[in-house]
């Protein structure tokens, strides 16, 4: 065993003495467990870097595996759930969705533009390494207030990254969501998530299956960007984080492209026997996993590493995160012909290392062993950690509040365009407009709708997705926010016309360390929970990301969840906007005052309140079953979820697409200003022709749903009057002016 | 009538040009690789849109020294159509089989949208079921689809009625010259534009203005072989 690689690096006696795997973010515990893997043996420089990484928070979910468990993951369509590069969902015909959501919050907060960049390239990877084709990419941003200068240099960058991939190589962006509050000021949330297609006898395994056969590296060279990307992702950011941009990929989509068209054509071959994309933890975490999951062992050959730069050690290509690499195993019959495959796309394709049967991960370089570690250890045996958990003071502190409670608006006109500016309702059309989200010719609904709906060629059938949450509920009640996040999605989906199928979570959270924090995590799981089994979506797959922190404390928690839905026929298709004049315009639902983590609270009082509003999963499934089968029955003009703002923004936004204004004139027992802006959940704004209005009506009643007319579509005013009492009064265009031009005037 | 879509590395738009020529016109089409040597069998070659070799260097820079562009090149100079779209449009410049050179956007960003066009000359073999001056709806996508060029060539173009689009109205989305959208060659059978047709055409996709390009260029090439439209 080799123990002394290179000058620079210290010795296994060094890293003991001098706990240099402190640095790594290994525990003295933890080392001990290390060393009793090793059969007692101190690690080298470079075991002690694969262990790290292995378990680090972003590849071993040590903090966070007792929170996983709680999650419903199977289901009836579920074809793979957690565990895998990404879930699949059956839409029958031999068909399947793949889909996943992943963060690179850390690497964004550092270096905008590559860290969104190479996090739309990860989960791309993950979806075609599954075999599938990718179809589609969402994202998810939160960032702190659009005034300071460091905030609007991140969200121009992210945008210009997200953008600056997804669009090279040629997956449309089609949707997502963009949210801007103080609490992420310092630590900005970049999620991605794809979504691909694939029949379901093409559904690949990340297995290094065969003793013997050969394991090959693709795409390009190695080289010394990223390393300890994961440890990096599972520490609180700080004042030396900038220093740390080394640990911040480089994206190449064009690279990307290459490999994503040649890996499919691999796979399609039939050849492939496993197969995994080198992520977080490059090389070591593929390879562990691909050992692991097929119970065997396996040796890699790292001189035989593409490597850019010069004297890299084993330490430095194991842990290299360069971007745009998979490992693969086929049978040794199979060598050329995948070898020929990716010659003809000009990618590099290298053996690198054979599958063993002695549980072991094993590496050479210059003629020695220079590691030698049991698979298992390094992918099973992390230990998890329960977490102490405590309800924190505000929690208890906001009991009593009531958030309804506040001096009457009267300037209701102004008022509305105060939301509709507010950039977390505004247009994000400065945002959608640089993704193209049209390649592929596919997306039948674009970006600035409840859901994007994406067409499943050959078929009459459609995909509906989106992502969702509201962290400011989620922060004032965690599991009723939870509960929210889930069902307004799934609204989303039932608002375009689709059956919802199943999610995937990131879970964007401050320090596990902190108590209130750990309960945050805890109990807005139990919310999703509840609300994944009374929606029958279940989570098929995820990522965590902790130490979401700046110096003023924890983000709020931020479960983002990323849906899909089926939309069983195109004609099924269905938008927010109105489309005709004399329209009849139905709210359903229960509005009451419920200002807790409203906009209106943001927008007049600032920081979050109070308790979020009530969600019932009765109530709502009800509601979104109601919908969709109107909907199916052909008996719906459009449909808009109720969120952020109320019933005015989505008169508003209804109006503003469908470029015609609305008349309508409610009876309420509640105040002008609370009816307006009220942010009750389970609510959905209708409108249907005046002879479908009566069937309509008809229907929904079946489902003991709430539902009044409400007025009409037309004219070129948005017309709201509360009890006979004109409440607002405004041009569409003033409206849509204010809520389009919000955006790209922040960011002159 | 037999279509080829050239496929670089880094060509992204290949697929959607493949569906809309079998969707629209149902006529024979062939993905062609870069390598190719010949395209004497194919009466169309559409150069799609894309990254190719990732537009690292200037757009279509290297793709223009891709083999298949000499095949390119004598189909051009025999006569035969050829279109090349967004990225296919930046290569045909870059190859100087049309005239100008597609700079960055004017406001430095990417853009992705409908945008309505003028069909300023309908006299040609792509445009010929599109009235004089009607206004469609085609989508664009580029980040770098900034028309430019000097003045005396901006005159020729103009007295040669090689403008085919311009962008309608005061809708010029990246500060293209004289508004121009798509130009062609002296000839009129090589056309490049930056907006694309092959992504309208069908309005579930948001308009099916782009049809008639492809139902152009169909019956254009019928009636230059004397086979019946239609027939």
């Amino acid at each position: 065993m080799a123990q002394q690689l290179t000058a620079k690096e210290p010795t296994a006696e060094q890293i003991a003495e001098q706990k240099i795997y402190q640095q790594f973010g290994v525990s003295d515990y933890e080392y001990e467990l290390i060393c009793g893997f090793l059969g007692g043996r101190k690690p080298n420089y470079t075991e002690i870097g694969v262990f790290s990484v292995m378990w680090s928070e972003h590849c071993a979910y040590k903090n966070s595996k007792p929170i996983l468990k709680k999650f419903p993951t199977t289901g009836p369509k579920v074809l793979m759930g957690p565990g895998e590069g990404a879930g699949i969902v059956d839409i029958g015909d031999n068909q399947a969705v793949v889909f996943k959501i992943e963060s690179h919050n850390h690497p964004s907060a550092v270096e905008p533009y590559q860290g969104a960049a190479t996090g739309v390239g990860g989960i791309i990877r993950d979806i075609f390494s599954m075999g599938a084709r990718p179809v589609a990419l969402l994202n998810s941003l939160r960032f702190g207030r659009l005034e300071s200068e460091r905030v609007k240099y991140l969200f121009e960058n992210v945008v210009s990254g997200i953008a600056g991939y997804g669009n090279c190589i040629g997956i449309p962006t089609v949707a997502g969501e963009v949210n801007f509050d103080e609490s992420y000021e310092g630590n900005p949330l970049v999620n991605a998530m794809c979504v691909g297609l694939i029949d379901h006898d093409k559904i690949q395994r990340g297995v290094a299956k065969g003793v013997g056969n050969p394991v090959f590296y693709v795409g390009p060279a190695t080289g010394r960007d990223g390393i300890h990307g994961a440890t990096f992702a599972s520490v609180e950011l700080s004042e030396e984080s900038e220093e740390k941009k080394t640990a911040v990929q480089v994206g190449d989509p064009f690279m990307e492209k290459l490999v994503m068209e040649s890996t499919l054509e691999l796979i399609n071959s039939g050849i492939v026997l496993g197969i995994q994309d080198m992520g977080a933890a490059g090389l070591t975490c593929s390879s562990a996993e691909m050992a692991s999951k097929a119970g065997n062992g396996l040796e890699l050959y790292l001189d035989e590493v593409p490597q850019r730069e010069t004297n890299m050690t084993p330490y430095e290509m194991m842990l290299s995160e360069s971007q745009e690499r998979m490992l693969f195993v086929v049978e040794p019959q199979h060598e050329e012909q995948a070898k020929e495959i990716f010659e003809r796309w000009g990618v590099i394709c290298v053996k690198v290392g054979k599958v063993t049967d002695d549980g072991r991960l094993r590496l050479f370089h210059k003629g020695e062993e220079v590691a030698d570690m049991p698979v298992k250890a390094l992918v099973d045996e992390c230990p998890v950690y329960n977490k102490p958990s405590q309800e924190p003071a505000y929690y208890h502190e906001f009991s009593d509040v009531n958030t309804a409670d506040f001096a009457e608006i009267t300037d209701l006109n102004g008022t509305l365009e105060e939301i509709l500016a507010s950039p977390t309702v505004a247009s994000k059309e400065w945002v959608y407009n640089q993704y193209d989200y049209m390649v592929r010719t596919a997306t039948a609904v674009q970006p600035g709708s409840d859901a994007a709906v994406v067409l499943v060629d050959g078929t009459r059938k459609a995909l509906a997705m989106t992502t969702d949450c509201n962290s400011r509920y989620v922060y004032l009640d965690p599991e009723v926010g939870g509960r929210i996040a889930v069902s307004e999605a799934a609204r989303n989906i039932v608002c375009s016309g689709g059956e919802p199928l199943a999610i995937t979570d990131n879970l964007n959270f401050g320090s596990p360390e902190k108590p209130e924090v750990f309960w945050q995590i805890e109990k807005s799981a139990d919310g999703i929970s509840e609300a994944c089994l009374a929606l029958g979506t279940p989570v098929i797959g995820g990522n965590v990301s902790l130490y979401n922190e700046n110096a003023k404390g924890a983000i709020y928690p931020t479960p983002v969840i990323g849906m899909v839905g089926l939309v069983h026929d195109v004609d099924h298709i269905t938008t927010q906007s109105f489309k005709k004049e004399g329209d009849v315009i139905i709210l359903l639902g229960e509005t009451r005052a419920e200002f807790g983590g409203s906009e209106l609270q943001y927008v007049k009082q600032g920081a979050p309140v109070g308790r979020p509003p009530v969600l019932d999963l009765e109530a709502e499934k009800s509601l979104q079953q109601s919908v969709l089968s109107a909907i199916q029955s052909g008996l719906v003009a459009s449909a808009h979820d109720l969120s952020e703002g109320g019933v005015a923004a989505a008169l508003a936004e209804s109006c503003i697409s469908g470029r015609i204004g609305a008349n309508v004139s409610v009876e309420t027992e509640l105040r002008a200003d609370h009816f307006l802006f009220s942010e009750s959940q389970s609510r959905i704004l209708l409108s249907a022709t005046a002879e479908k209005a009566q069937a309509l009506l008809a229907h929904i009643a079946q489902y003991g749903v709430k539902a009044a007319v409400i007025g009409t579509v037309g004219g070129e005013d948005l017309v709201i009057n509360v009890n006979q009492k004109a409440a607002i009064n405004t041009p569409v265009t003033k409206l849509e002016g204010v809520w389009k031009d919000a955006i790209p005037c922040l960011m002159k | 009538m037999k279509f080829a879509v050239l496929v670089f590395p880094g060509s992204n738009c290949d697929i959607d040009c493949y569906k809309a020529v079998e969707q629209t016109i149902g006529q024979e089409v062939d993905y062609v690789w870069h390598t190719a040597t010949d395209l004497s069998s194919y009466d169309c070659i559409l150069v799609p849109g894309g990254f190719s070799y990732g537009d690292y260097l200037r757009c279509g820079a290297i793709a223009r020294f891709a083999n298949v562009m000499n095949e390119v090149q004598k189909a051009a100079e025999a006569g035969k159509y050829i279109l090349g779209i967004c990225n296919g449009f930046q290569i045909l410049t870059e190859a100087n089989l049309l005239p100008g050179a597609l700079i960055r956007n004017n406001g430095l960003k990417f853009r992705c949208h409908q945008s309505p066009l003028e069909v300023v000359n309908n006299n040609n073999p792509f445009t010929r079921d599109f009235e004089q001056g009607e206004i469609i709806n085609i989508p664009i996508a580029h980040g770098e689809g900034n028309y430019f060029c000097d003045d005396e060539t901006l005159a020729e173009l103009q007295a040669n009625n090689q403008i085919i689009f311009r962008y309608a109205g005061d809708t010029n989305p990246n500060g293209s010259v004289d508004n121009i959208a798509g130009v062609s060659n002296k000839a009129g059978n090589v056309v490049g534009m930056m907006p694309h047709p092959e992504r309208a055409v069908s309005d579930i996709l948001g308009s099916a203005d782009g049809k008639r390009m492809f139902t152009s260029i169909l019956n254009a090439w019928r009636e230059q072989h004397g086979t019946a439209i239609n027939g």
